[in-house]
């Protein structure tokens, strides 16, 4: 009673308890908020900003916002989506998504949100940016066109792996993904089993030899779209 | 060679306690002592600090004055800010250029000396201006860029390229710079002269809570640009848990078009040290940080003669001023060129040896900042206010101003004027009225606020300057009949996608299609869809962004396309065919004709 958070995602009423996100207290609601950056297990990052909602009318990150008793939120909103879609338009055209021949596709969390979006293309010019491939380890390689800088082999690394693998550097439209060690992922501690290889959304950070080994039609997102199965847990009898 | 690249980095660690927090202040000095953190030198830091070596990279690749790739022993770096361009600064360039035989970005085959631009460096009323190494260098003609090249081809020391001393403090030995103050009204608060130590004596006459009071009282706001309430950030901090808590001073002053902390800094430092000590004495707090701006390099020797100063006199130490169990001293730490940096949470980030990332809010500083203590951060001029609110009373600074905005703001203007400087005016004062005192030449545009403020057309020169209507941190920027607004609005994007942090989607990737679409459109190759094209990439960049950098960085383009429509009514063409402007349908077969050899089928 005194344990629960009460406030509201559109219109609806949610019970969350203190130090949950909304994105967390949404989820176990079965409300989806869409994210690309959030990854289970891992601390919350707000670098994406596709999960954002309005708080009492302001916009803040459902990820990192923690939840207040009588927080009004919104969420499925129609300028929210729009602003969403923009976002997940903004990843394409910063890197190189070639989803046709990409071995992630299918599988691929951005590709599905643009799909729940109904991004058919993107209204944005794409920027060709030059970005690299390191296939040096014999059973993981690195392919940086498809990076959307999310983080999450970061901090699979560090928190979950307790390695230091992976590491940001550069500053803004030049900010990468970088290797501990001079030039190859090869000279690192990363290891095929390390969640900071399966962490990644996208085809950037992918093992190699199992690429389209499951057929079109079995993939991950080929019959639900992605966020089903968070929304499942209302139809499931879940908090309403 | 290898051998003594490895023991100097670790003594320079060692120097540092081994201390990973202090990453800012060792990568600095391993770039000075060899012109760059190499990668032998990375894992040296690495292993000294017991860190990873990619965590040294994120560092070093993330500010602008450090590089892993080596740099001349000089490094000339000339300010290509707006103001600057205005005065000159493409033909100062083009000299230096000239002169040393390089483009910008390279340097001379022998390892001397480096050209490169940089952004606004706090310079803009006596601009065109650079930085050699730390050595301000002011007013520069071509003549003057040629003699520099000369002169550092002889002796290579940046000093002696100071020929005259400014006025003030810039003529102090400690400073021996060619700056000028340009002070051009001594307004009633900050310039006032100062009975040193007073507003300390006052504060600690009374309690902790008292000191607050009174600075809520006054109704005093952050004097960096945000204004959020000072007394309000202090009590916050107060009342926050934690054994340890901190007092940093913003002295980033990077927004362009902003150089008034510069002034203070030079002329009335103790005024901003009593105000720090003020709040740490109001919060609890025994440590103080400054975070001084890499381009305010050259002030640093000054500055810490002033804290040794106070450290003799008794006003900083153990038992400050005389009162029992009040102990507060204050460090200095450099930045390393980031504008971001100036974001409170960024700064923060920076002081913790870390890339100048912004934090993730919640939660505040005042709850967790530095170290994750409670921390208090407020700009140079704030402090200084406090000072003269514990002075003279609460009533006397804010009978100036307004309900809104109490006491008075130092502004900083440049650009087309007759008298650019530092002045001291009451807040809620008419911009027609600034502009009339600045000897603004026919403005037909003003920037207030800097890169991230608004452009003001004519028709709202009555309007005022506050916090509730025209809010600066102290940036005006005037633009006389001869500028283009909407080249002044591409500057600025230039700006804000060089020095976005890059950790969210929005101001990492908006910035960069909002510039494409507004350069097409200055090329004559736009069309009227565009408007709402940037209308709405623009807002979505304000709303989604994660810190004041994204949030602000649309904002010359979206006032330009409120305040200045027609400027962009008439480039933007709708076709008859209904073609994309751009479109040109003998250079797209253009190619094909080639191959095929013989022309297309198609009506000319």
């Amino acid at each position: 009673m005194s344990n629960t958070i009460t406030f509201t995602i559109d219109g609806v009423e949610i019970e969350g308890k203190p130090g949950q996100t909304i994105m967390q207290a949404a989820d176990e609601a079965g409300v989806y908020i869409p994210r690309l950056c959030a990854f289970k297990g891992l601390s919350p990052y707000g670098a994406c900003r596709v999960c954002t909602v309005t708080v009492n009318g302001r916009p803040q990150a459902a990820c990192t916002q923690p939840v207040a008793p009588g927080m009004v939120v919104e969420n499925d909103t129609e300028r929210l989506q729009h602003l969403r879609a923009n976002i997940v338009e903004m990843m394409f055209v910063e890197g190189n998504h070639y989803c046709m021949f990409c071995e992630k596709s299918g599988n691929c969390e951005l590709q599905a949100m643009a799909y729940r979006f109904g991004i058919a293309a993107p209204k944005y010019p794409y920027l060709f940016p030059q970005r690299d491939v390191d296939a040096s380890h014999p059973d993981i390689f690195i392919d940086r066109n498809r990076c959307i800088l999310c983080g999450r082999c970061i901090r699979a690394s560090k928190d979950l792996d307790g390695k230091n693998v992976f590491q940001f550097v550069g500053r803004g439209k030049d900010k990468r993904i970088a290797i501990n060690a001079e030039a190859r992922l090869a000279d690192t501690d990363i290891d095929v089993t390390d969640q900071a290889v399966s962490a990644c959304p996208v085809g950037a950070i992918l093992r190699k030899r199992v690429g389209y080994a499951v057929p079109i039609g079995e993939r991950l997102y080929d019959h639900k779209p992605i966020g089903s199965d968070i929304e499942a847990a209302r139809t499931a009898g879940g908090q309403q | 060679m290898s051998g003594t690249l490895e023991n100097t980095v670790k003594e320079i660690c060692r120097s540092h306690n081994n201390d990973r927090t202090r990453m800012m202040d060792v990568v600095r000095a391993v770039q000075e002592r060899f012109g760059c953190v190499s990668s032998e030198a990375m894992n040296a830091i690495a292993a000294a600090l017991r860190t990873h070596r990619v965590e040294v990279e994120s560092v070093v690749s993330f500010y602008s004055f450090l590089s892993e790739k080596p740099k001349g022993k000089v490094v000339i770096r000339l300010c290509n800010d707006i103001i600057d361009r205005m005065h000159g600064a493409d033909r100062v360039g083009q000299a230096f250029s000239d002169a040393l035989g390089i483009e910008f970005g390279q340097t001379t085959p022998d390892g001397a000396i480096s050209l490169e631009y940089t952004a606004c460096i706090g310079l803009c009323d006596q601009a065109p201006a650079a930085l050699i190494n730390d050595v301000p260098v002011t007013d520069l003609h071509r003549s003057t860029a040629r003699q520099i090249v000369a002169d550092l081809k002889k002796h290579m020391d940046p000093r002696r390229l100071v020929h005259r001393l400014g006025d003030g403090n810039n003529a102090h030995e400690l400073v021996h710079a060619m700056v000028v103050n340009n002070i051009r009204n001594e307004g009633p608060l900050i310039f006032s002269p100062v009975n040193r130590g007073e507003a300390i004596s006052q504060a600690l006459a009374m309690s902790p809570a008292e000191v607050i009071r009174a600075v809520k009282t006054a109704r005093l706001r952050g004097r960096g640009g945000a204004g959020f309430p000072t007394g309000m950030k202090w009590e916050f901090t107060r009342a926050a848990a934690g054994k340890e808590k901190f007092v940093i001073c913003n002295a980033d002053e990077g927004e362009p078009g902003t150089f008034k902390d510069r002034v203070i800094l030079t002329e009335r430092p103790g005024r901003a040290f009593a105000g720090m000590t003020i709040a740490g004495y109001a919060i609890g707090a025994k440590k103080g940080i400054v975070y001084l701006r890499g381009e305010y390099a050259y002030l640093r020797p000054y500055l810490e003669h002033v804290l040794a100063q106070r450290r003799k006199d008794g006003l900083l130490g153990r038992n400050v001023a005389g009162k029992q169990g009040f102990d507060f001293d204050i460090v200095i730490q450099m930045g390393a060129g980031s504008y971001v940096c100036g974001e409170e949470t960024a700064l923060i980030s920076s002081c913790e040896g870390l890339r100048g990332d912004p934090k993730t809010r919640p939660p505040f500083p005042a709850q967790k900042g530095y170290l994750d203590c409670p921390t208090v951060v407020n700009n140079v001029e704030t402090f200084c206010c406090v000072t003269k609110i514990l002075e003279k009373g609460p009533g006397a600074f804010n009978e100036h101003g307004s309900q809104g905005s109490a006491g008075t703001k130092l502004l900083s203007i440049s650009g087309d004027c007759k008298l650019p400087g530092v002045y001291e005016l009451p807040f809620g004062i008419k911009l027609s009225e600034v502009l009339k005192l600045a000897g603004a030449e026919d403005p037909i545009a003003v920037q207030v606020g800097g890169a991230s403020g608004t452009m003001v057309a004519p028709n709202e020169f009555e309007r005022t300057i506050c916090f509730d209507d025209l809010a600066t941190g102290g940036a005006l920027m005037v633009f006389g009949p001869e500028r283009n607004v909407l080249e002044v609005a591409d500057y600025f994007l230039d700006f804000f996608i060089e020095e976005s942090c890059g950790y969210c989607t929005p101001c990492r990737v908006g910035n960069v299609l909002l510039k494409e679409r507004l350069e097409r459109i200055l090329a004559g190759h736009g069309e009227p869809a565009d408007l709402d094209y940037l209308q709405d990439l623009g807002e979505t960049i304000k709303t989604m962004s994660r810190c004041g950098l994204g949030q602000t960085a649309p904002n010359p383009v979206l006032t330009t396309l409120k305040n200045f429509r027609s400027a962009y009514e008439a480039l933007v063409k709708q076709r008859d065919d209904g073609l994309q402007p751009a479109f040109d349908l003998s250079e797209a077969v253009a190619d094909a004709e080639q191959i095929a050899g013989h022309r297309s089928a198609r009506a000319d």
